[in-house]
């Protein structure tokens, strides 16, 4: 078993979807021996779901717009739990972001006089998101793909990775996986790594999330002594589709409610008007005549509630369905069909017409969908420095979802793309320069790359064990119904407990078959990182006693303002790995200097 | 891309091969297979799945209680959960944009995400992986070909950007955009006569996702580079004889043929270079030269010069080229 492939880079990054891709655009800019690895094939990361756009102020359709605006909706949205720097950062760079992406060969939808349109999305004061019809994700993991192709960058796929690991120094110098294709081990040494893992959706059973967003990098990072902040922040969606049963929690786009669609319950009754949160209300229409008018004329008229933030959406969505006032099979009706023509719908969003009619047989033209709220974005992650990305323990570097503090408590839609982008570019500075002034090759020590080996190998080598997809299934129950949109402590203490014992049914998994292409053994390989992910998901949940954008609790209806001033910082001691516990401890947030502070009182 | 018509000419492709690709390509639950199937009730679903590895391998049938609303994709998954728990395929975004469960079902390339078990006929449903591609495991191919021919594609180049930056008119980015939704799930790759079934021709030929890809950037308004050159001569698009399969077979519904192929081939086909013309001539000295050597061929004096005498023109030239074959 000690005879395997290895390889050795100055920058590796870890996952290729619009993150990793632009970090080691970046590092490869700079000369460095760069290398990209990914779980599934190169181009199916799971940036190429996302829809809408990406947000940046470039005033394209509103002049007005500008990086202050956008850096005070940001910190609003995520109830001002962000890290101030990043989304500061990510407001100034975003608009650089995307025209780059236009001279590297995207083709953005456009205004009327040549340039890149930009469409209303949720949070937002102006149309900001740049976009291609409802497929941006893709547009910008194509075009990123391509430009890193055109460089030569080389990229390993269908490579799971398993662990990082350190030197001597406590430096992160290596990472051991296998090839999904044959089930061999590989070892690669870098100076520097970059975590562009994504998410961790797949833990609970409604989600918009794939197979791959198992959580692996914010595991690593903890495994590794990382620490990682705000576990507790997931974002559910308020539109997932929730029928047929097959396709619940597939992703509506919020561009539907961008151009025009609205919210309904069972009575036909636009109930969002009900649910403007006081923060809200200064800039919220309060007639649907006036919501009506804002579409058009955004300077005398105030938003639709309809394109609240995520997180007062899909509360509302969840208690008119507890209220009796849902949709046939337990959603709200999302209506664009009698406000805007066929033609229109069509073309503004093609593939959400498409996933319709053919996964549900709903013609959303002339229909109403159904949907309701689905997992979909975790705004929690590693703890990282807002200029360089560096994570807590050096050698380390995160950027994109697996990273936390940019988004808060809640993320706006269309910052997702944009984050990706800024802080993808940042990490891959700050690994080069990591990695540029690091002195000798990096090494890491054979006796640990043994012990995670024999340790992955095991649910192939057990004759009998339980099987990883009933583990999978109890592990989403829990989350799902337990850890969900809704929680009280209770139900967290159970949650806990239960994954207690989900941690030791894991020590007892067997995959039946051998090591090539073996999905059984994928997942049991997955799961170590899902636990562990989810373990801090609901520590950080219990640990913050309130309620504040993607986390509420039922128990703390309300905001704590001494709350709104720590993170819940996670973080393994010693033992650390799979299964050694994790302590959290609410450490102060960043001081924001009072000029960015003045920005979030204007125009309320 | 369900007619009749289409789903024929799919099947005239399941020409008589070597017995073990046999098995791989299914039978459209047509064979004595099916025959033996135990009938089934209502509620139950049979499913024929292609198991195996580069060694060889069959088609398997399980039986499974049928769901209402499910996808092709959703029943493997409820297999890999019960019976079949290392059965391999490939998935991500489940919903038709990743493009990563490309199969053969029931005969025909699709996504298995997409495709609906209750539009499927009554009876067993076949499952097969992508013919054109070596197989690694059971419904997962090596599609690393398609990796190498992007690596071959000369890069996007723009023209410098102006002060107030680029400016495109939507009406004039439209045909790119349409070609820049391909989700890569080379489905058009797997159907196409060029390559499935012709491991030879894949040197020379990069296929009908290339030929988008081609198009896009010899359609943006943007890009300076020229590959007209390039697609004639190595990526072999004389060879596609236009019978529209990868257009039919695309999950995006993109005008693979109409849209990309024959404007690219009007751009960068003169006379010397007309598909049928080069079959004829290869054919007669095919006991003398390569295909590419007949490429290079009716090329070095069948076209007439454009800016250095070694690039392909717009302008037919026929009669330089009637001489040269």
């Amino acid at each position: 078993m000690s005879e395997h492939e290895s390889h050795q880079y100055d920058v590796i990054v870890i996952g290729a979807g619009g993150a990793g891709l632009r970090a080691a655009i970046e590092a490869k800019n700079r000369g460095l021996r760069t290398a990209l690895i990914c779980k599934s094939l190169f181009g199916k990361a799971h940036t190429v779901m996302a829809e809408g756009g990406v947000a940046a102020a470039m005033g394209n359709v509103y002049p007005e717009d500008n990086w202050k605006v956008h850096f005070r909706d940001t910190m609003r949205g995520g109830k001002l739990l962000n890290n101030w720097r990043m989304a500061q950062l990510h407001a100034q760079e975003a608009p650089d972001r995307v025209h780059e992406l236009e001279a590297w060969g995207a083709l953005f939808d456009r205004t009327k006089d040549g340039r890149i349109t930009q469409r209303d999305f949720g949070g937002h004061r102006y149309a900001r998101l740049a976009h291609v019809g409802d497929r941006t994700g893709l547009e910008l993991i194509r075009t990123l793909q391509q430009k890193a192709v055109s460089m030569d960058i080389d990229v390993f796929m269908e490579c799971k990775i398993l662990r990082l690991l350190a030197d001597s120094q406590g430096r992160i110098s290596g990472a051991v996986g296998y090839w999904r294709p044959t089930g061999e081990f590989v070892t690669f040494t870098a100076k520097a790594f970059v975590l562009a893992t994504g998410g961790i959706g797949k833990s609970w059973k409604y989600t918009s999330n794939s197979w791959e967003s198992t959580g692996d990098g914010h595991a690593m990072a903890i495994w590794a002594g990382a620490d990682v902040i705000e576990m507790e922040s997931v974002q559910f969606h308020p539109t997932g589709m929730v029928w047929p049963l097959s396709v619940r929690g597939l992703l509506v786009t919020e561009g539907v409610r961008g151009d025009g669609g609205i919210l309904r319950n069972s009575e036909g009754t636009r109930f969002m008007f009900n649910y403007v949160a006081p923060m809200f209300r200064a800039e919220t229409a309060e007639t649907e005549e006036e919501a009506d008018r804002w579409y058009d004329d955004h300077a005398n008229n105030r938003r639709t509630p309809d394109l609240l933030p995520r997180d007062e959406v899909a509360r509302a969505i969840n208690a008119e369905v507890k209220a009796g006032r849902g949709s046939p099979h337990g959603g709200v009706f999302l209506d664009i069909a009698s406000r805007r023509s066929a033609e229109y719908i069509r073309r503004r969003l093609p593939s959400m017409y498409t996933q319709f009619k053919e996964l549900a047989g709903v013609d959303i033209t002339t229909t109403p969908m159904e949907i309701g709220p689905t997992c979909h974005y975790m705004m929690g992650g590693v703890r990282v420095d807002a200029d360089t990305e560096a994570a807590t323990v050096p050698g380390l570097f995160a950027a994109g979802e697996v990273a936390g503090g940019m988004h808060g408590a809640n993320r706006l839609g269309g910052n997702s793309l944009s984050d990706l982008l800024v802080f993808g570019r940042r990490a891959g500075i700050g690994a080069a320069d990591y990695a540029e002034g690091r002195e000798g090759e990096p090494t890491v020590d054979g006796a640990e790359v043994e012990a995670i080996l024999t340790e992955a190998l095991a649910p192939l080598e057990n004759e009998s064990g339980e099987s990883p997809y009933d583990l999978h299934r109890d592990l989403q129950e829990t989350m799902q119904s337990l850890v969900g949109i809704i929680r009280t402590g209770s139900e967290l203490e159970e949650a806990l407990e239960r994954l207690g014992t989900l941690r030791e049914r894991s020590e007892h998994l067997a995959a039946p078959g051998g090591r090539a292409y073996n999905p059984a053994w994928n997942l049991a390989t997955d799961l170590p990182a899902m636990l562990t992910v989810s373990t801090a998901v609901a520590q950080g949940a219990l640990a913050r006693k309130e309620s504040r954008g993607g986390h509420t609790r039922e128990d703390f209806p309300n905001a704590d303002p001494e709350l709104g001033k720590v993170n819940f910082v996670q973080r393994q001691t010693d033992p650390r790995g799979p299964g050694a516990p994790i302590i959290v401890s609410p450490e102060p947030l960043p001081e924001m200097p009072a000029e960015l502070r003045e920005l979030l009182e204007e125009g309320q | 891309m369900h007619d009749d018509t289409e789903h024929d000419d799919t099947e005239q492709q399941e020409e008589p091969v070597a017995a073990e690709e046999v098995d791989r390509a299914g039978d459209d639950g047509l064979g004595a297979a099916a025959d033996d199937a135990a009938p089934t009730s209502d509620g139950d679903v049979t499913m024929r799945v292609w198991r195996g590895d580069p060694g060889g391998g069959e088609f398997v049938e399980y039986q499974l209680p049928n769901q209402e609303g499910e996808v092709v994709l959703d029943v493997i998954h409820r297999l890999q959960a019960s019976d079949a728990p290392d059965l391999a395929c490939r998935w991500n975004c489940k919903a038709g944009k990743c493009g990563s469960c490309s199969a053969e079902i029931n005969g025909r390339p699709r996504l298995m995400c997409m495709t609906r078990m209750d539009e499927l006929p009554a009876g067993p449903v076949t499952v097969a992986p992508m013919r054109t591609f070596p197989i690694i495991r059971d419904l997962v191919t090596d599609v690393s070909f398609n990796f190498e021919v992007a690596k071959t594609v000369p890069a996007f180049s723009p023209m410098p950007e102006p002060a107030d930056g680029y400016r495109m008119q939507q009406i004039d980015i439209e045909r790119g955009q349409e070609f820049r939704k391909c989700i890569e799930c080379f489905l058009c790759q797997d159907v196409c006569h060029v390559i499935r079934d012709h491991e030879e021709n894949k040197a020379h030929y990069a296929g009908p996702r290339f030929f988008i890809r081609f198009a896009e950037l010899e359609m943006h308004p943007l890009d300076t580079n020229d590959r007209r050159e390039l697609v004639r001569k190595r990526a072999g698009l004389g060879f596609c004889n236009i019978t529209k399969c990868c257009t039919e077979v695309c999950p995006e519904h993109i005008k693979i043929t109409d849209n990309a192929i024959i404007p690219m081939k009007e751009r960068v086909v003169d006379a010397s270079y007309d598909p049928l013309g080069w079959l004829g001539r290869t054919i007669m000295r095919r006991s003398k030269r390569s295909p590419e050597e007949a490429v290079a061929i009716a090329r070095s004096g069948g076209s007439a010069p454009h800016e250095a005498s070694d690039e392909p023109s717009d302008e037919p030239s026929g009669e330089a080229a009637s001489a040269e074959a």
